[in-house]
């Protein structure tokens, strides 16, 4: 390859130069080393284009090379497993890597929509709100365009191959950044004693020591910093996490961190045993190795401590063209010198405010490049790395600035004039010179971003123009650059401080651990320089970013305060000002500086930024954990699961239980397996699992007054054997739980509740006996898992159990309907209770789970006699519907009363009990109130579908106010014709009235209003 | 203002927010094991029939929700299944203490509070209700 990576410098860099890569960028063949981040390879490649801006869609270039890039925005990844809105330079280079802009139609380099630019005035600030508001009915088709306009890649259409966990760890000091005061506030702690993880979002510990040419205790730091991090691998208490990026900061010293265990490579999903082991480091996952390789892993941390060393970011210069490719920061052009031996041009203007951009300069001079000129606003020009910048001949412009700079898909050349200090007033470029690369400095802002959102305040520092953490509101501290600290020196003593007083607080003896030797660099201080005047006003000179990413310029910050924002929150809003992906990392105090200025303020007058969680995009992957597909969800299987399984049974997942839907003979289909097995039932016999029912048991001294009070029917008349329908409301008045309670002894209770009641029963229950009722001695045990429920129900039931070998006797005058007994049936010990939810005589099987697939299959066998059915739930639905039994959640809703059921006979008069007091509010009172009706429909045909509205009459104009809805519905096979229940308003009043059910894509259906109980309206069949 | 802890305003599962809250029986343990109950010291009416409908309302309804300290009950739903009560300021979510309804101290993984009685940290408005 003759040409292959143009820009790459023939030695240096901590690449692996024996080990090319390839790799695709918008479908173009590329080459890199291992070590490369995707931007340095397509900076080596001389890919200066990556992208289109998201509302002008202006050309754009790789701007910085870490966190804070606001333009190289990738989908990395092709198919199930790409991954939209990744940063280029945080995506390691592996081979075969397929990487594409998110933005630019149909190419990056012709795109359509770059003719925003061209009416880039007519699109300023606030431009969606007042252009796309009429006329209203045009809405859908303007959000269809925006939406088609908007974000950065397309998620994909497939499920996620990868597989995500999540992890909880615990430890004495978390430090958030492995750059120099990150490691030394480590290795403080380790020395200590203390339990530490240590995280950095990179792959290599060490931070800015990676490309510093200083050199620490005698060696190059980065030498140094594998110094370190080896002490650290050899403590067993610390953990260290590489490629893990601490994204949140919560509530008691909890933290999130994101680690990239095999996504960075590419093969999570398709090659596990090569799958570079995540945290190898930290050990916590050991073990792991069999299996699919974690692609990415949560990390929960409750940390005692926290050291935040997350470092600083280098802010841009506002000028006109400051975002045209090929204006860079200047720290990320020494790092892609020094670390990635790429040169990110061949002729370069430096332009800076402050002393750090002559390091960049005099990289660039040392790595190669032509330097033509240092543009420093400062009159007085730099400290000491400005004489070493001019012994390498290097040209300084002292008390000069950029203007502006030429070239549209890259820089060609840069415009200087003479700085006159007041930022509004039109100055004329008296120099041009022909470049091909803009290294800016705008001075440095510390990452604050978890301090602000662990709730610490901020404080503004005039000596260094930005933000530093102030008073800390958790148990957490900042070191080093994050911490305002600007020189190596100053940044490794205040990890060794940080790191100590931490062990401290923890009380540890602190070990002594001395900050390396470093050799301190004399620098001249910042000047502000918010923005850089140009020929024309600000308003139709060439655009002034100060946030790339949403295209926000300084005319757009004039034109919200013209427009009468003041409050900086508002501003932000109205211009999209730092609401990007990368969070304004770049834009926030540039664009705060700006408005101050506008508004004749202080910076710290106009107020600080609230940082939220995540403090880089987070997948959603790595969210959901392990908690997709079938762990979703914890899955419950009754003890005849397995029987059903092997009998063809459909299950139905009724909250996270499985039970079986229907029993299928012969290709039956569900209509034909329901029919028949609810004629089984009807007219022999059939058995149903019904062990999924909440089951507690009750007793004490007072477990009679206890009930009383929680069930609205006289449970203190019930004699011992006896079982009762009862019901519980919530003190709103409304329906909460319903189930058959049995009096088992004097001071003994068993209660049954809804499938899925059972738990909030039991918690409901709990709470009034610990907060409320302490006085009353009562003790509540769930059996729902301990115990099994077998329903035998149909005119043959007696007879069957009869012939399995009963105990007792089962007639109606020694066993009548709702009594419980002890039994021994077919050899085995059980509660038999005389219950039926469906109408037949049935008797309800309660035993021990390890015995109930015995007794279930003695029941099968002995039913063979009468053609037994095993049943499941739908039949089970529709028989009771037939009965017009409710099921509390489906003919429930959390807004129905006992008096809207019907139910006023289950209300004590005698007694207060819980939610009385609610049912006689007016509201509760109203005669139009929706009440249990049934349904008939008049065709005869037409099973209605479940949450069908009702309507009065047919034909009224839109919106049709509507009085009732479906809340059952089925084809009942013994009556042969549909049957519905449902709430309508005033309905128990209006039976034999015709209303209507609105029907999707139909005409609206007359249906007859009836009672709710089609079959057996007497209920002489449960009692024979 | 929404005094119910953040945990209930966002959603994304693994991200949220997590209170470390002291159960007396058990210590601290992690937001998850818990179940948030509302405010503490909301006494059921004896006689709730006795009651007019905006004063039953006033019962069935009507919270605080201040701005600063809130007392509020807590079960520890995933561990003892104990309720007990907390202190905790809205604005920044911290718990000033945690304390039994009854003013006693448990003895520590009895999940019973019959051991000695705190006399100081008795809080007899704390106590849900009269018993009726």
């Amino acid at each position: 390859m003759a040409v292959a990576q143009p820009n790459r410098l023939q030695e240096g860099g901590r690449i692996d130069r024996s080990r090319p890569l390839a790799f695709s960028f918008n479908g173009k063949a590329c080459e890199g080393f291992a070590g490369d981040t995707l931007a340095s390879a397509l900076i080596a490649n001389g890919e200066s284009l990556v992208g289109r801006s998201f509302k002008l869609r202006r050309p754009r270039g790789i701007v910085g090379s870490g966190a804070e890039e606001p333009n190289a925005i990738m989908q990395v990844g092709e198919g199930a497993a790409a991954q939209p809105n990744l940063l280029a330079t945080q995506v390691e280079l592996h081979d075969g890597l397929v990487a594409h802009s998110t933005k630019g139609w149909p190419t990056v380099r012709f795109d359509i929509g770059a003719i925003n630019d061209v009416f880039g005035r007519m699109l300023g600030a606030g431009f969606y709100y007042k252009t796309f508001m009429y006329p209203r009915s045009w809405w859908k088709l303007y959000e269809r365009l925006i939406r088609a306009s908007a974000g950065f890649g397309r998620a994909p259409g497939e499920p996620d191959p990868d597989t995500y966990e999540h992890m909880n760890a615990h430890c004495d000091v978390l430090v958030a950044g492995g750059g120099p005061a990150g490691l030394m506030a480590a290795l403080a702690a380790a020395r200590s004693g203390a339990r530490v993880i240590l995280a950095d979002e990179q792959h290599e510990f060490g931070g800015s020591l990676l490309d510093c040419t200083d050199s620490i205790d005698g060696k190059p730091g980065a030498e140094w910093a594998t110094g370190v991090v080896a002490e650290l691998r050899n403590h067993t208490d610390c953990t260290l996490l590489p490629r893990s990026t601490v994204f949140g900061y919560h509530d008691y010293n909890f933290l999130t961190i994101a680690e990239r265990c095999s996504s960075h490579a590419g093969i999570a999903h398709a090659d596990a045993e090569d799958a570079p082991q995540g945290h190898g480091d930290g050990g916590a996952a050991a073990g792991r190795g069999s299996g699919e390789a974690v692609a990415e892993r949560l990390w929960r941390v409750r940390a005692r401590q926290v050291v935040l060393a997350q470092g600083s970011f280098e802010r841009p210069l506002v000028f006109c063209n400051n975002d045209r490719p090929g204006v860079m920061q200047a720290s990320a052009v020494s790092t892609y010198i020094k670390r990635y031996a790429v040169l990110p041009g061949r002729r370069a203007v430096v332009f800076t405010n402050n002393d750090s951009a002559y390091r960049t300069a005099i990289d660039l001079a040392t790595a190669g490049a032509e330097v033509a000129a240092i543009v420093d606003s400062r009159p007085g020009g730099g400290g000491e790395l400005a004489g070493q910048a001019r012994d390498l001949g290097i040209p300084v412009l002292e008390g000069h600035v950029m203007t502006d700079v030429a070239g549209r898909h890259r820089v060609r050349g840069a415009s200087i004039a003479r700085w006159s200090g007041d930022s509004w007033a039109s100055i004329t470029p008296s120099i041009r010179i022909d470049c091909d690369l803009v290294a800016v400095s705008g001075g440095w802002s510390p990452a604050v971003h978890l301090h602000s959102q662990a709730g610490g305040r901020l404080a503004w520092d005039d000596s260094q123009l930005g933000f530093v953490p102030a008073q800390a509101r958790q148990a957490h501290d900042s070191a080093g650059a994050g911490n305002g600290r600007r020189s190596l020196v100053e940044c490794l003593a205040d990890g060794v401080r940080a790191g100590t007083e931490a062990v401290s607080k923890l009380g540890l003896k602190p070990a002594a651990v001395e900050p390396p030797v470093v050799a301190l660099v004399g620098e001249n201080p910042i000047e502000a320089l918010w923005r850089v005047p140009a020929a024309k006003d600000a308003d139709r000179c060439p655009k002034q970013f100060i946030d790339f990413q949403n295209d926000t310029s300084v005319a757009d910050i004039r034109l919200a305060v013209r427009e009468g924002y003041r409050n900086v929150e508002h501003v932000k809003r109205y211009t999209a000002l730092g609401f990007g992906t990368d969070q304004g990392k770049l834009a926030n105090i540039n664009g705060m500086a700006v408005l101050a200025d506008i508004l004749g303020k202080s910076i710290p007058e106009v107020g600080t930024t609230t940082f939220r969680p995540a403090y880089t995009p987070v997948s959603f992957g790595v969210g959901a954990g392990e908690s997709v597909g079938p762990l979703y969800d914890p899955v419950r299987k009754t003890a005849l699961h397995e029987w059903h399984e092997a009998a063809g049974a459909p299950m139905e997942v009724v909250g996270q239980w499985h039970r079986p839907w229907y029993f299928p003979r012969d290709g039956e289909d569900l209509h034909a397996a329901v029919a028949r097995e609810c004629l089984a039932v009807r007219n022999s016999v059939g058995a149903m699992d019904a062990s999924t029912l909440g089951k507690i048991d009750a007793r004490g001294p007072d477990v009679v007054e206890f009930l009383e009070r929680i069930y609205t029917h006289n449970v203190g008349r019930m004699k011992a054997g006896r079982c009762a329908y009862g019901i519980m409301l919530g003190e709103d008045g409304m329906l909460m739980d319903d189930g058959v309670m049995a009096r088992v002894g004097e001071q003994h209770f068993y209660l049954t509740t809804t499938t899925g009641g059972a738990a909030n029963v039991l918690n409901w229950l709990e709470r009034w006996l610990q907060t409320e009722w302490p006085e009353l001695d009562v003790y509540l045990t769930s059996l729902t898992e301990h115990y099994s429920t077998i329903a035998v129900a149909g005119p043959n039931s007696r007879r069957l159990l009869e012939s399995l070998g009963c105990g007792i006797p089962l007639d109606k005058e020694s066993f009548p309907f709702m009594t419980v007994r002890p039994a021994v049936l077919a050899g085995m010990h059980v509660t038999l209770f005389r219950v039926s939810f469906s109408g037949e005589l049935a008797f309800e099987i309660n035993i021990d789970s390890n015995r109930a697939l015995a007794m279930w299959q003695r029941v099968m066998e002995a039913g063979q006699a009468f053609d037994i059915a095993p049943y499941g739930t739908e039949t089970m639905h529709v028989l009771r519907a037939e009965k017009g039994f409710i099921i509390v959640g489906q003919d429930t809703d959390g807004s129905v009363t006992p008096v809207d059921l019907g139910m006023n006979w289950l209300l004590s008069k005698e007694k207060d009990f819980l939610g009385k007091r609610s049912l006689r509010r007016p509201d509760c009172l109203r005669e139009d109130r929706k009440q249990l009706v049934g349904l008939l429909s008049s065709d005869e045909q037409t099973v209605l579908p479940e949450g069908t509205q009702l309507i009065e009459e047919t034909g009224q104009p839109t919106p049709v106010p509507m009085c009732g809805h479906v809340t059952s519905s089925y084809r009942s096979p013994c009556l042969g014709h549909p049957i519905a229940l449902a709430l309508v308003a005033g309905g128990r009043k209006r039976k034999g009235e015709t209303v209507y059910a609105a029907l999707p894509g139909r005409e609206p259906l007359p249906v007859q209003i009836v009672a709710p109980t089609f079959y057996d309206p007497k209920g002489r069949r449960q009692h024979v | 203002m929404n005094t119910a802890p953040r945990r209930w305003r966002t959603s994304a599962h693994g991200f949220n927010a997590m209170l470390l809250i002291e159960c007396p029986w058990c210590g601290p343990r992690a937001e998850t094991e818990f179940s948030y109950g509302g405010e503490a010291g909301i006494v059921r009416p004896p006689d709730p029939d006795a009651l007019s409908d905006a004063e039953w309302a006033d019962y069935l309804f009507n919270r605080a929700n201040p701005r600063g300290a809130h007392r509020e009950l807590w079960n520890h739903t995933h561990g003892c299944r104990r309720w007990f009560a907390v202190e905790r300021d809205t604005v920044t979510n911290q718990i000033q203490r945690s304390y039994t309804l009854d003013g006693t101290a448990p003895e520590p993984g009895t999940g019973s509070g019959t051991a000695s009685k705190l006399t100081a940290e008795s809080d007899t408005t704390s106590r849900i209700g009269s018993g009726g």
